[in-house]
C-alpha cells in the first residue's frame, strides 16, 4: 500500500489521531506508574532514616515533623526514645544546595550522617559521601565537638581541596543540631551555632 | 536471512552511532562518568529506539510526507516519557544520575535519524533489528568511554575499586575536559582501526 | 535569584556547551568557520529566547493547573519544532546567504539538545517569566561564545596543521577539551 498523500485533510487527520493515541497511551502509563514512583521516593526516605538510627519499632516516617524547613523523624523502641533522624540541608555548597540525613542519639550526640542529594564536584566535594569523611562525626557531641573545619578553628577534617563543600556540610549538620536541641532534647546546654543564639528551651518537651 | 543479519550488525560496527555516524553526542560526553551510567543511558536510548522504530514502521503508510517529522517527534517524545516514568518508578537511582539527559533522548539525532532513514521505509522486523543493532552499538560506545573514564578518573570499574584506597586517580577524566579528551582520543583510535581494516 | 547571577552563571560558570554538554552536535559540526558559528549562535539564541517564554506560559497556565505535567516533554518539543520552522522561513526570506551557509543545520536546531534543555532547566530552577527569558538570552550568549571560540581555533588549526591521524572529529574534540579546561577556571567565580 502506498504512503498516504500529503493532502491537508490527511495531514491533519494523521497528526491528530496519532497524537491522541500517543497521549492516551502516555496517560495510561502515567497512571500506572504514579503509585510505584511515590513508593520509590518513600523507600529512599525509609532507607536513609533507618541507616542513621539505632534499631526502632515505631514508624518515624508517619510521625515526622517539619520545623523551619527541616524534617524530624523520632524513633522509639518499646516507647522509649532511641534517636531522631533529621533531614537537613545547606545552600552553601560549591554547587548550591545539598541535603543530609543526620541521626542523633537521645543525648544529642551523632550516630551517623548520610548524604542524600548532592551535586558537588566529583572526586572533590562529592567525596563527602564516603564513609572516610563521615565516620569522623560518629559519636561526637556538638556540645563539645567544634563543628567547623580545622582551617576555621574547629575539629573537622575537611576533604582535601574541598573546603567549601566541607564547610557547607558542617553548616547543614549544625542547623540540624540546633533545631534538634531546641525542640527535642529534654534538658541541654546547647552550644549556640553560628546562626542560632536563642536560649534553649529547658524542661520537658511534650 | 543474511540481509536481516546485516541490518543488525550494521549498527554495531559499520555504522556505529557514536564513532561513525556521530549522532547523539551530548550524552556521550555528559553521562559517561561511570560504567553504570554509560550502560544505563545506552539501554534507555536503545529501548526508546526500538519502540520508536517499530511504531514508525507500523504506521509508515499512514504518515503523510509533509507531517512526518512532526509525527516522528510525537511518537519519540511519548516513548521517551514512558521510559522516563518507568525509570522514575523502578530505577530511581539511575533516573537521578542521568537527570535531564533522559528527556533529551527525544532530541537525540540517532533516534530521529533512524526513524527518518530506515523505519519509515522498511518492514517492522527489519526496523526492529536496526534499532537493536544501533542501540547495542550506542550502548557499547557509551560503556567503553565510561569504563575508560571511570578507571582513569575514579580508579574503579563499575564501582569496584581498582586502586589502593587513598591513592589519587587522574581526576581530570571525570570532569568535562576529560570527557572531550577521552572521546577524541578513542575516536582517533577507531579511525585508525577503520583505516587499517578498511571498514 | 538576581539577574547578574543568572547571567554570569549561564555564560561563564555553567557554560551550556563546555560545562553542561548541551549542543555538542552543533559544536562539533558547525564550527568550521567563524561566520557560520556566529550565524548559528544568533539563530539558536533567538529560538531559545522565544522558546523559553512560550514554554514558561505553557507550564504555568496549562500543564500545572490541569495536572498534566507528564505532557511536558511532548508540548515543549512541539514548541521548539514550531519555532524553528518559523525561524527557517524568516531567515530564508530576509538573510538568504545565512540560510545557505547554515544549510541543514538550521532545521537541526530542533534536535539541538540545548534548545529543549534550556526550557526544561528553566522550569526545574523555578524561574519566573522574566528570569526564564533572561536565562535563555544568557545561555544563547554563552553558546555563541563557545561556538565562536571553537570556530576561531579550528580555522587557525587548518593553517597551522596537526597530526593527520587526528583529522576530523578527534582534533575538534581535543580542542574542546582545552576549552573546557579553560572554562573550568571560572567554576569558583560565583556560587549558585
Amino acid at each position: 500500500m502506498a504512503k498516504m498523500e500529503s493532502t491537508l485533510r490527511n495531514m491533519v487527520l494523521s497528526l491528530s489521531l496519532i497524537s491522541m493515541a500517543m497521549v492516551a497511551g502516555l496517560g495510561y502509563v502515567y497512571k500506572v506508574t504514579k503509585g510505584p514512583i511515590e513508593m520509590a521516593d518513600k523507600q529512599k526516605e525509609i532507607t536513609a532514616v533507618t541507616e542513621v538510627l539505632p534499631p526502632f519499632d515505631n514508624d518515624p516516617i508517619k510521625q515526622k515533623k517539619e520545623i523551619e524547613g527541616l524534617t524530624f523523624y523520632t524513633a522509639t523502641k518499646g516507647g522509649k526514645l532511641v534517636g531522631c533522624a533529621v533531614k537537613t540541608f545547606t545552600t552553601k555548597g560549591f554547587a548550591g544546595r545539598f541535603d543530609l540525613m543526620v541521626g542523633f542519639k537521645p543525648d544529642g550526640s551523632i550516630k551517623k550522617i548520610v548524604v542524600l542529594e548532592q551535586k558537588e564536584t566529583p572526586g572533590l566535594g562529592a567525596k563527602m559521601t564516603d564513609s572516610s569523611f563521615t565516620k569522623q562525626f560518629k559519636d561526637k557531641d556538638i556540645a563539645t565537638f567544634k563543628l567547623k573545619v580545622k582551617k576555621d578553628g574547629g575539629q573537622v577534617d575537611a576533604i582535601s581541596a574541598a573546603t567549601i563543600s566541607s564547610r557547607a556540610f558542617c553548616d547543614g549538620v549544625q542547623k540540624a543540631y540546633d533545631l534538634y536541641i531546641k525542640n527535642f532534647v529534654k534538658s541541654a546546654t546547647a552550644v549556640a551555632g553560628a546562626s542560632d543564639s536563642t536560649a534553649v528551651k529547658g524542661g520537658k518537651h511534650e | 536471512m543474511n540481509k536481516n543479519l546485516g541490518y543488525f550488525t550494521n549498527g554495531i560496527i559499520k555504522e556505529n552511532p557514536t564513532f561513525v555516524l556521530v549522532l547523539g553526542t551530548c550524552p556521550v560526553l555528559a553521562i559517561t562518568t561511570t560504567g553504570f551510567n554509560g550502560f544505563g543511558m545506552g539501554m534507555a536510548t536503545a529501548i526508546v529506539l526500538l519502540l520508536s522504530n517499530v511504531m514508525v514502521s507500523i504506521l509508515k503508510n499512514y504518515i503523510p510526507d509533509k507531517v512526518r517529522i512532526a509525527v516522528f517527534i510525537t511518537i519519540i517524545a511519548t516513548n521517551v516519557t514512558v521510559v522516563e516514568l518507568l525509570m522514575k518508578a523502578y530505577t530511581p537511582d539511575l533516573y537521578k544520575a542521568l537527570g535531564i539527559f533522559i528527556p533529551l533522548i527525544i532530541v537525540n539525532c540517532l533516534v530521529l535519524g533512524r526513524a527518518e532513514a530506515f523505519a519509515q521505509k522498511k518492514g517492522i522486523f527489519a526496523s526492529a533489528l536496526d534499532a537493536i543493532g544501533m542501540g547495542l552499538g550506542f550502548t557499547a560506545a557509551l560503556t567503553l568511554i565510561s569504563i575508560v573514564r571511570e578507571i582513569l578518573g575514579n580508579g574503579s570499574f563499575f564501582t569496584i575499586p581498582l586502586i589502593p584506597a587513598g591513592s589519587h586517580p587522574i581526576l581530570l577524566f571525570i570532569l568535562p575536559p576529560g570527557a572531550f579528551l577521552t572521546f577524541g582520543l578513542l575516536f582517533a583510535v577507531m579511525n585508525a582501526l577503520k583505516r587499517k581494516y578498511k571498514l | 535569584m538576581d539577574y547578574i547571577k543568572i547571567i554570569i552563571l549561564a555564560i561563564i560558570v555553567n557554560n551550556i556547551i563546555l560545562s553542561q554538554f548541551l549542543g555538542i552536535c552543533s559544536f562539533l559540526g558547525v564550527t568550521g568557520k567563524v561566520s557560520t558559528a556566529i550565524g548559528m549562535g544568533a539563530a539558536v539564541t533567538f529560538v531559545i529566547t522565544l522558546g523559553n517564554a512560550i514554554t514558561y506560559l505553557i507550564q504555568a497556565y496549562i500543564l500545572v493547573p490541569y495536572h498534566i505535567e507528564f505532557l511536558q516533554n511532548i508540548m515543549f518539543i512541539f514548541v521548539v519544532a514550531f519555532l524553528v520552522q518559523i525561524v527557517e522561513i524568516i531567515v530564508k526570506k530576509s538573510v538568504p546567504s545565512l540560510y545557505q551557509a547554515l544549510g541543514i543545520y538550521l532545521p537541526l536546531i530542533t534536535t539541538n539538545c540545548a534548545t529543549l534543555a534550556v526550557a526544561l532547566l528553566a522550569v526545574q530552577q523555578h524561574f519566573n517569566l522574566v528570569q526564564s527569558v533572561v536565562y535563555a538570552i544568557a545561555i544563547g550568549i554563552g553558546y555563541t561564545l563557545a561556538m565562536v571560540l571553537m570556530a576561531g581555533i579550528r580555522e587557525q588549526m587548518e593553517v597551522n596543521g596537526y597530526p593527520k591521524g587526528m583529522k576530523g572529529f578527534p582534533i575538534t574534540l581535543v580542542i574542546g577539551s582545552m576549552l573546557a579546561m579553560a572554562f573550568m577556571g571560572f567554576s569558583g567565580l560565583m556560587k549558585m
